[in-house]
């Protein structure tokens, strides 16, 4: 297994989840905002705030992370593990020239590796290396912020709602980026709460609801047949166009006003 | 007959920038449509919220509302207007005062304090009655976005300006938000535009539909027909690249099958 995650806790938020992720596979894990997602992400990083310690147990190729000293964590961020954020400008440095970043990892790691240049030109971006992140696009800035996650070849590459700040256009080809260029050994940690986005780029998926996996098996199986009420809710609302015949008209009985989770949350 | 809305040649230029936000808009919106607007950023769909709320000035081109323009007014005599047409905005906490109770936000409109009103405009948004005393943090996104609503409606007006209004929510509570609007739109014979990025969520609410890129209507028509049947390569080009759930599904299902 390349990433084996047992009994995982954080504070109250992330309650006993576990899960694997082979070599090679894409795994999606969709919930809703507040559902432990991120946190989840979060503790397999070793990026947790301050505040909050993870118990259980993470494992890398074997190797324990939780409680893992910084060095020995920052070593396994540069051979093995990386991660693509959410909106890119927060991820990228403003005051140096993209080129300088992508290859970033190989300086802080010690390491040699292949030029800015050829990375860039990788992710489709020829001829950037010189450029500042505000003179790109949104699709741009992310598309080297994946640069800079895959120069390192990692064995698991966690990716947090990373094409939700984007135009549609951008982000199919963001996504076809994404399953293109990941190496085939490496394993995919894909979050969203998309689940048409899930459903073409992860073979297998995780349903996270307040902070605990309610349901997981292939996409095929977890979308076309989901056995937890919650997933069949979500998967109700993703489908606009199901209530779409009824536009105007009144909506279906309990699809709207009383629905647990818009009252429960905060 | 005059429609509702009526846009010609509208032209908005940022000089400094030498930006072109809007080149050349014409459309009309009749009474009790729900008109969709969908592009992606820098499509000049937010200049183009602006322009129809007289909350800015075209470079060249006119709106009228009613039959009365309204680009070149002053603000002391766009009064009617701004009972007429109300907006909902997408990100339902910075467009609500934090320290005001949800009483005073949805009576600002009024003018004065009316708790019947108040009340009777939380029922119809689907929140309680106590919520009147409460402050907007102690509410989730999309209750939050009810109380938004709530106060658009408190004016009676014509006209449902949505600006992305359930970009920022979760998945369910985007489709309880989307009902609410439906149904509102229905009981109190509003008409509505919409403007957002997610060409399937236009759908949902919409009955007509225009596709804007770089300032410009590239294709404008009832929904059926631009969804199905899409004229123009740009259009087609959207749809393609908006993530289709039902189409992923079929996909899933068939790979089953094999």
């Amino acid at each position: 297994m390349t990433l084996a995650v047992q009994h995982l806790r954080v504070a109250d938020l992330v309650r006993d989840v576990s899960f694997e992720i082979g070599a090679g596979e894409r795994v999606g894990l969709i919930g809703e905002s507040g559902s432990g997602k991120s946190l989840t992400a979060l503790s397999v990083m070793g990026l947790l705030p301050d505040e909050l310690t993870a118990s259980g147990s993470v494992r890398l190729n074997g190797k324990e992370l939780l409680g893992a000293s910084e060095k020995d964590l920052s070593r396994l961020r540069g051979n093995g593990l990386s991660m693509v954020f959410q909106e890119p400008m927060t991820a990228l440095n403003p005051v140096m020239r993209v080129g300088r970043q992508v290859t970033e990892p190989f300086r802080v790691h010690g390491r040699r590796g292949r030029s800015a240049e050829e990375l860039l030109a990788a992710v489709g971006l020829p001829g950037t290396a010189r450029a500042y992140p505000h003179q790109l696009s949104g699709g741009q800035r992310q598309r080297v912020v994946l640069a800079m996650a895959l120069a390192t070849d990692p064995s698991l590459l966690i990716c947090d709602e990373p094409t939700t700040a984007l135009d549609v256009t951008v982000q199919a080809q963001i996504l076809a980026l994404i399953r293109s260029s990941l190496p085939a050994e490496s394993a995919l940690l894909f979050i969203t709460h998309d689940l048409a986005v899930v459903a073409s780029v992860c073979e297998r998926v995780l349903v996270m609801l307040d902070g605990e996996i309610v349901e997981h098996g292939s996409t095929r199986s977890v979308l076309t047949a989901p056995k937890h009420e919650y997933t069949r809710r979500l998967l109700d609302a993703s489908d606009l166009e199901a209530v779409g015949g009824s536009r105007g008209a009144r909506p279906p009985a309990g699809a709207w006003g009383s629905a647990p989770e818009d009252g429960a949350r905060r | 007959m005059s429609a509702l809305i009526e846009v010609r040649d509208l032209e908005r230029r940022y000089a400094r920038r030498d930006v072109h936000a809007l080149r050349g808009v014409s459309f009309d919106v009749e009474a009790g449509q729900r008109f969709g607007v969908v592009g992606e950023s820098g499509s000049g769909k937010s200049t183009l919220v602006r322009l129809l709320a007289a909350l800015d000035r075209p470079t060249a081109g006119t709106v009228s509302f009613q039959g009365r323009r309204i680009d070149d007014q002053p603000e002391r005599r766009l009064g009617f207007l701004r009972s007429e047409l109300q907006i909902v905005f997408q990100d339902p906490m910075g467009s609500l005062d934090p320290r005001m109770r949800i009483r005073d936000i949805v009576s600002e409109p009024l003018g004065h304090r009316d708790p019947a009103r108040v009340a009777e405009l939380l029922d119809a948004v689907g929140l309680p009655a106590e919520a009147a005393m409460r402050y907007p943090h102690q509410f989730s996104g999309g209750q939050r976005q009810r109380i938004s609503i709530a106060r658009a409606l408190a004016p009676s007006p014509r006209v449902l300006l949505a600006d992305e209004p359930v970009s920022a929510l979760d998945v369910s509570v985007r489709a309880q938000i989307l009902d609410l609007l439906a149904r509102l739109v229905a009981e109190y014979s509003l008409t509505l535009v919409f403007v957002s990025h997610d060409l399937g969520v236009v759908r949902h609410v919409c009955d007509r539909v225009a596709v804007m890129r770089r300032g410009e209507i590239v294709e404008i028509g009832d929904v059926e027909e631009v969804y199905e049947a899409p004229k123009h390569e740009y259009t087609r080009e959207l749809l393609a690249a908006a993530p289709n759930l039902r189409a992923e599904l079929a996909r899933l299902k068939g790979d089953s099958d094999a």
